[in-house]
């Protein structure tokens, strides 16, 4: 194995090897604290531009399964085409592994997909100082090979780079109810979920003016990045809510959920270290009912700043951050956690029924 | 708080239910979740009542419950207890099996409801339906979730039809059993119906199942509130394949072969199974999941908390039995916060970021004949925890956790197997050794796989060891290994032994400085091991509480040490074992407890999960890591604490002793040299001739003619004691030359280097116990204890009265003085005890440990004077006050009873000897000595017979023992059956009886029969002589008895004391009074 050290721009150097892509790269460091899922992780485009610290010491435990194909044409058991994370940090990769599903090593998989992982890292040292410092930038460093130089993590339009280009469209001509997609960086499982229950999905770019379509209810992806660089979708999203005749059901996640809290005027901030795991505790306001959620966000919606006929809906249960918004007399809303899971739990998948439900009731 | 918290301001008394003496399936575990709950239930000024017989436990300790009873976990004295306190609420959960079965039994008779008791937590209604299995298959199947394919049968017949149905194997359970007692795999009706047979003698209901060895087995611990809030705290891994118990298996947590599919697959059929159930409070869901696809099928539900609720909770931090309590007190789990953070909520699923594995703890070597396969049933009598940041680390620091002589997975002593195949087909306490024996024959892991079917990632990892282990034997000495190697080894777990061992040191050099010279070598080359904080959320958010341990796998410590010498480190008593668990962690949690009340800082090292003193809460700094002494000298490197207590965790930390003394370690209390000349036997017979005390003649001896000159000379019997056992007990009593040889040649090996101690043994000789605490070599308080058995029966077996009621003054006068003058020659300072043997006037002592002894929680609680926080005061050099002479004049009686696990240990020879082999106790106080005697016997288990009782009384001098029992039996209506010269015997003496026939004779009635028959209520049975190795027919009685579930005594002593108790007095003249109440 190379050697290989993680250097974050504060000089904190951690030294390891390599397990991934003979190359070195830079990122955003971000920290990951679920304990399984790393392919369905690795393929979240909201990763994208980052380097995904995985909290969990032991890592490739079950390899990686193939790239098949399901009849909707989308990578059965991966959440996107490719991976999407920058790189990867853990404490003691495992060179071999044993699954029934599995088809190749994460190495072998990280090194065919150009993506760098250094493993030997103290990583629940570097969780700490995260933590301590927040989010901060660092770099890869695979030995004989060149050193890149620091993007800025917020600068970049993260989100125009793992959008589709093309409208795609799951269900066609079943003569179901449409829903129309806003794909910032969509899971594929947010497809499956809406698509599994019946609906017609019509999956379009981050920038597409979906105003211009016929359809019964809208729907906003998740994504990687600043909110502040998806100034295009924003308008859109805010041309459909202040209709004031629009009716028609929507929901967002993660990122469409800061896109749809900032279309209704309220302010989105960068958190410390973000949440990003399988664990976050969301309650829903003004109720008992509680939710493990799986989330990977960097940024929230300030709920003190939503216009007042916005309320929020979940509560993150130990740091107070919003978990979701709604609106007070419309069949909109968001939620921060991913409810379509994959990978994390599945507590929350009944928010797509919901929502279908309000669709098919129309 | 919660919108509607009406039951906590309903509620203002609540009876907990303990599990009572731990027992093989049932153990620790219990005395943890059941503190747990006490403590939660304090928290809301709720008045608690608690009832276990086991005296031992923290949970029975002054100031965790309000009213203690020290009472049998039966529908009939706790109906009475209710009748008495008059509780608002009883939880049910925290008792393991025997608390539920109780609780169940109490519902169906209208108790509860008769006396107003709500049941807390999850309702029993709950319970019968995870239970029974029929319900349970049928509650499932209401929700679309797979079981395994099984048919409830109420007789053998039924059982032999449903398993050609399901077709063999097949896998039978009992229902309502503990740790799958009474079951196993059949591959054939034969097997079948023997097996059928044992398992209605433990319930009505036995299970017939499809086997699915082979699967992988995972379980989940799920907490729902009433709320129907849900999550599961952790998930975990059996190493074993499913055909394995449980309880048998090497557990990971969390899983590690599973893919988030197969996680969250297997978590959302967890939380669906607990809310159609209807828990509140906490559950345990086992599956089935096939290594070839996501197929499972669920195998149980356990809806309380179990051996594996405890693990998790140690293995996450998250206080299961804790939160359990107020869920059952009406609180949402948003109530509540998460208790190691402080300031997030309990609401969540706990991050690990480090691997934990349970090992557990086998003692099958102290048991004669008894079958060493692991099955479906469960054996071992303890665990260990293991954390580590790489799976290697975490099992080689088990492996050597368990305390078997193992050094690791690597570099142990050779391990003498005839057929690597069969052992790995056929896995026994030695498994996971067998494995490394297959990969040094070059055994591929396919092939391994094959054969065992552990998941070839497990086998992947281990022979990563294997292979560093490999190349640290191709190097030539320790100057060879360089940084990588050595930081890879040691992240592997790799201990200093291990790597000194492994590169030849041992040829050079004494092996104890070969592992400091490791030390130094590799603090040099900077490998030293970080210092990881426990904290729930992965460092996510801060904790605050400090829950470590210790890893190679990391370069920063989680804590910042204050150098302030003001750390006083608490050595605990590791895995729970034959001869030491319960009573040690009490010690401990005593000690901890004072060290921190009298404002110093507490440090608890230990490993066992199952134990209170490794909840974090229980001191100031808690490290979850190995007693070796590699380890806890890099622990005190960190800590440099005021000093080390090693006398309140039993014979582990006392063993470090010297080595910690010679490394320039400040011991508390009775000095390291003392302590050895304690322990070496040479010095500590020196000393006794120097005062004049005397001892049983012995002498140590390496050949066989000395040996036999010896003997010659004290005369049989003589216990055997060899230095190195080759297999079984480690003693033995032999009463004639030939049993003599036979053991010295078949179990022991005598030779220059293993020397065997053989020493005089006294027969009807009285064995009496002192319990002491001395400062400066001046004895403190102290309690003498009396054995009710003869010598012969190991102290931890026997059953011990305190005060003694049978001494004369003068044995007890002489008993003090001799104790005196021990204290004050080894200048005690602190904890100890002394063993006398007492024949008439005369006295010996037998041994004498300069520790907490097993008996210092039961005199301490009968007594009313905590020996250990006095004793930790001295060792602390604070003042301490002589307690008041009248509080030594008792006017009640305390029994401290043993428990015996003989009905899990299938084959063993249920009988008693100078080895120990129990595996827990009762201790009950009462008015008089008979009461006390009655109840601790009907808490480990015992029934009073109803009217037909089997003798068989051994030897003419046992006979003579019995005569006087057996004649108030058939006075007072008892039909006596007995063997044919035990029938003679009585007959003699104008007892009437019925003869029965011996096993290996022809006539009727045969003593079998009678017993299969169900016919016999009470087995007295007294093996003619100390140990024979053949089949007996006693052997075959006694073992029967046991299968069948009848109450059995092997012990003239003991059976008449019992009698005579159960014959003058009934149940309900016990009195229902709690321990604050004599």
């Amino acid at each position: 194995m190379k050697r290989a050290t993680l250097i974050l721009e504060d000089g904190t150097r951690y030294e390891g090897y390599s397990f991934g892509a003979d190359a070195s790269v830079s990122g955003e460091v971000v920290f990951n604290t679920a304990m399984t899922g790393y392919p369905e992780s690795l393929t979240d485009p909201s990763y994208a531009g980052q380097i995904m610290t995985l909290t969990y010491p032991l890592v490739g435990n079950y390899g990686v399964p193939a790239d098949d194909r399901a009849d909707d044409g989308m990578a059965r058991f991966l959440e996107s085409e490719r991976i999407h994370a920058a790189g990867m940090v853990v404490c003691d990769y495992s060179d071999e592994y044993s699954h029934w599903n599995a088809a190749r090593s994460l190495s072998q998989w990280l090194a065919s997909q150009g993506v760098p992982a250094i493993t030997g890292i103290d990583t629940r040292a570097l969780t700490k100082h995260l933590r301590e410092q927040g989010v901060i930038r660092g770099k890869i460093l695979v030995e004989d090979t060149p050193e890149p130089a620091f993007e800025d993590y917020g600068d970049i339009n993260f989100v125009e780079r793992v959008s589709p280009k093309d409208v795609q469209v799951y269900n066609e001509g079943k003569g179901l109810k449409r829903v129309v997609l806003v794909d910032c960086g969509a899971k594929n499982n947010i497809v499956r979920c809406l698509a599994n229950r019946g609906v017609e999905v019509v999956r379009v770019p981050w920038d597409y003016d979906f105003n211009t379509l016929d359809f019964d209810a809208l729907f906003l992806s998740n994504g990687p990045g600043n909110p502040e660089t998806c100034a295009v979708t924003v308008n859109n999203i805010r041309k459909f809510i202040s209709n004031p005749d629009e009716k028609r059901p929507l929901m967002g996640i993660c990122l469409g959920h800061q896109l749809l809290g900032k279309a209704a005027g309220a302010d989105i901030y960068k958190l410390k270290y973000g949440h990003r795991s399988h664990n976050q505790p969301a309650r829903l306001e003004g109720d008992v009912r509680c939710f493990v959620t799986s989330q990977n966000h960097g940024y929230a919606v300030d709920a003190k700043t939503l216009p007042a006929d916005w309320t929020p809906w979940f509560t993150n249960m130990n740091d107070g951050s919003n978990e979701g918004i709604r609106h007070t007399s419309r069949p909109w809303r968001s939620v921060q956690f991913h409810p379509e899971a994959c990978g994390g739990p599945v507590d929350t998948e009944f928010l797509f029924d919901e929502f279908i439900d309000q669709v098919k009731s129309l | 708080m919660s919108q509607d918290n009406s039951i906590v301001k309903d509620i203002k008394k609540v009876l907990v239910l303990g599990s009572g003496a731990l027992k093989i399936g049932e153990a620790g575990e219990f005395d943890y979740s059941g503190s747990q709950a006490l403590k939660a239930l304090r928290e809301e000024g709720i008045e608690t009542v608690l009832i276990n017989p086991n005296i031992a436990t923290v949970q029975t300790s002054e100031g965790v419950a309000d009213h203690i009873y020290f009472l049998p976990v039966t529908p009939f004295f706790v109906e009475r207890v209710i009748e008495k306190e008059r509780p608002d609420g009883i939880m049910l959960a925290f008792g393991g099996q025997t608390a539920l079965n109780c609780g169940v039994e109490l519902y169906h008779s209208g108790v509860f409801e008769k006396y107003g008791v709500r049941v807390l937590g999850t309702p029993v209604q709950s319970i019968i339906d995870t239970e029974d299995r029929e319900i349970f298959v049928e509650k499932l199947s209401e929700i679309n979730v797979k079981t395994i394919a099984s048919e409830a049968c109420e007789n053998t017949e039924q059982a032999l039809e449903a398993a050609s149905k399901l077709g063999y194997p097949v896998i039978l359970r009992a229902a309502y059993a503990l740790g799958g007692l009474g079951s196993g795999f059949c591959d054939t009706p034969g097997e079948l119906i023997k097996l059928a047979e044992k398992a209605f003698s433990f319930s009505p209901q036995v299970l017939v199942e499809k086997s699915l060895k082979g699967w992988k087995e995972i379980e989940y611990e799920v907490v729902r509130d009433r709320f129907d809030n849900c999550i599961t705290v952790c998930n975990m891994e059996n190493f074993d394949p499913l055909g394995i118990h449980t309880g048998e298996s090497i557990v990971v947590a969390p899983s590690q072969t599973l893919s988030n599919s197969e996680y969250h697959k297997l978590r959302e059929l967890s939380i669906r199974i607990a809310r159609h159930i209807g828990i509140v409070g906490e559950c345990n869901v086992q599956f089935a999941l096939c290594p070839d696809s996501e197929d499972y099928r669920v195998i149980e539900v356990n809806a309380r908390l179990s051996r594996s609720s405890a693990l998790a909770s140690k293995a996450t931090g998250y206080p299961l039995a804790f939160v359990a309590a107020k869920l059952a007190l009406g609180y949402g789990l948003f109530d509540i916060r998460n208790s190691v953070t402080k300031d997030t909520t309990a609401f969540f699923e706990p991050a690990l970021d480090y691997v934990v594995c349970k090992i557990p703890r086998w003692d099958l070597g102290k048991f004669r004949r008894v079958n060493r396969e692991l099955e479906s049933s469960m054996k071992s009598v303890g665990e260990v925890m293991a954390i580590g940041r790489t799976f290697e680390e975490a099992i080689q620091k088990g492996l050597r956790m368990i305390g078997q002589g193992m050094h690791g997975f690597v570099d142990n002593k050779e391990l003498v197997l005839d057929d690597v195949d069969t052992a790995l087909k056929a896995p026994t306490d030695k498994r996971i050794f067998v494995i490394e024996k297959a990969f040094d024959r070059g055994y591929s892991i396919d092939r391994i796989h094959e054969l065992t079917r552990i998941d070839k990632w497990f086998l992947h990892k281990l022979k990563n060891i294997h292979d560093t282990d490999r190349r640290l034997h191709s190097l030539k000495g320790l100057d060879a290994i360089d940084r990588d190697l050595m930081l890879r080894a040691k992240r592997q777990g790799f201990s200093d032994f291990q790597i000194a061992r492994a590169v030849g040191m041992e040829k050079d050099c004494d092996i104890e400085q070969a592992i400091l010279m490791v030390r130094d070598r590799r603090k040099e080359l900077g490998v030293v091991p970080a210092v990881k904080q426990i904290d729930t959320l992965a460092g996510e958010f801060p904790a605050q509480t400090n829950y470590l341990y210790l890893t190679y796998n990391g370069d920063a410590h989680d804590i910042d040490y204050e150098n302030d010498g003001k750390s006083v480190v608490v050595l605990g008593s590791g895995a729970y074992r034959i001869g030491s668990s319960v009573e040690f962690d009490w010690c401990g949690v005593q000690a901890l407890n004072t060290i921190r009340k009298e404002g110093w800082r507490s440090v608890m090292i230990n490993y066992n999960p199952e134990t209170v003193s490794t909840d974090y809460d229980i001191c100031d700094r808690l490290y979850f890591d190995e007693l070796t002494f590699e380890r806890v000298l890099d622990i005190l490197d960190l800590e440099t604490p005021h000093g080390v207590v090693v006398s309140t965790g039993g014979q582990i930390p006392n063993n470090l002793a010297m080595r910690l003394d010679h490394v320039g370690i400040n011991l508390l209390g009775t000095s390291a040299q003392s302590i050895d000349n304690a322990e070496d036997r040479e010095k500590f017979s020196a000393m006794l001739g120097r005062i004049g005390v005397d001892q049983p003649e012995w002498s140590a001896l390496t050949s066989m003619e000395d040996i036999n000159k010896f003997v010659e000379k004290v005369g049989f019997p003589v216990l055997v004691r060899p230095s190195y056992v080759l297999s079984g007990a480690a003693m033995n009593v032999c009463t004639g030359p030939d049993q003599l040889e036979r053991f010295l040649t078949e179990a022991a090996n005598v030779s220059k280097r293993h020397p065997v101690v053989v020493s005089q043994f006294l027969e009807n000789a009285k064995e009496v116990e002192m319990d002491a605490v001395a400062c400066n070599g001046e004895i403190i308080a102290y309690a003498i204890s009396e054995h009710v058995e003869y010598a012969g029966v190991h102290s931890g077996d026997a059953t011990i009265q305190f005060p003694p009621q049978k001494l004369y003054v003068e044995t007890a006068r002489r008993i003090k003085k001799i104790s005196k003058k021990i204290a004050e020659q080894l200048n005690i300072s602190g904890p100890f005890n002394i063993q006398f043997l007492a024949r008439e006037n005369d006295i010996k002592v037998i041994e004498c440990n300069l520790r907490a002894s097993r008996s210092f929680p039961f005199v301490s609680k009968v007594l009313k004077i905590n020996f250990i926080e006095l004793a930790t005061r001295i060792m602390l050099g604070l003042p301490v006050e002589r307690p008041d002479k009248s509080v030594f004049d008792l006017d009640y009686v305390g029994v401290k009873a043993s428990q015996f696990s003989f009905n899990r240990l299938q084959k063993a020879d249920p009988k008693l000897g100078v080895d120990m082999v129990s595996t827990g106790e009762v201790g009950c106080i009462g008015d008089d000595a008979r009461k006390a005697l009655l109840t601790s016997m009907l808490s480990v288990g015992l029934r009073i017979p109803g009217k037909n009782i089997l003798l068989s009384t051994g030897n003419g001098k046992q006979k003579g023992d019995m005569l006087k029992a057996a004649q108030m039996l058939a006075k007072n209506g008892y039909n006596l059956y007995a063997t044919p010269g035990t029938s003679r015997h009585l007959s003699e003496n104008g007892i009437p009886n019925t003869m029965v026939f011996w096993p290996d004779s022809l006539g009727q009635p045969q003593a079998l029969d009678l017993l299969h028959n169900h016919e016999i209520d009470l087995v007295i049975n007294l093996p003619a002589n100390h140990s024979d190795s053949q089949v007996t027919n006693g052997y075959k009685v006694r073992r029967t008895a046991i299968d069948l579930n009848i109450p059995l005594i092997t012990n003239a002593r003991l059976a008449s004391a019992f009698i005579y108790a159960f014959l003058t007095v009934k149940p309900e003249e016990i009195e229902i009074k709690s321990w604050q109440e004599f």
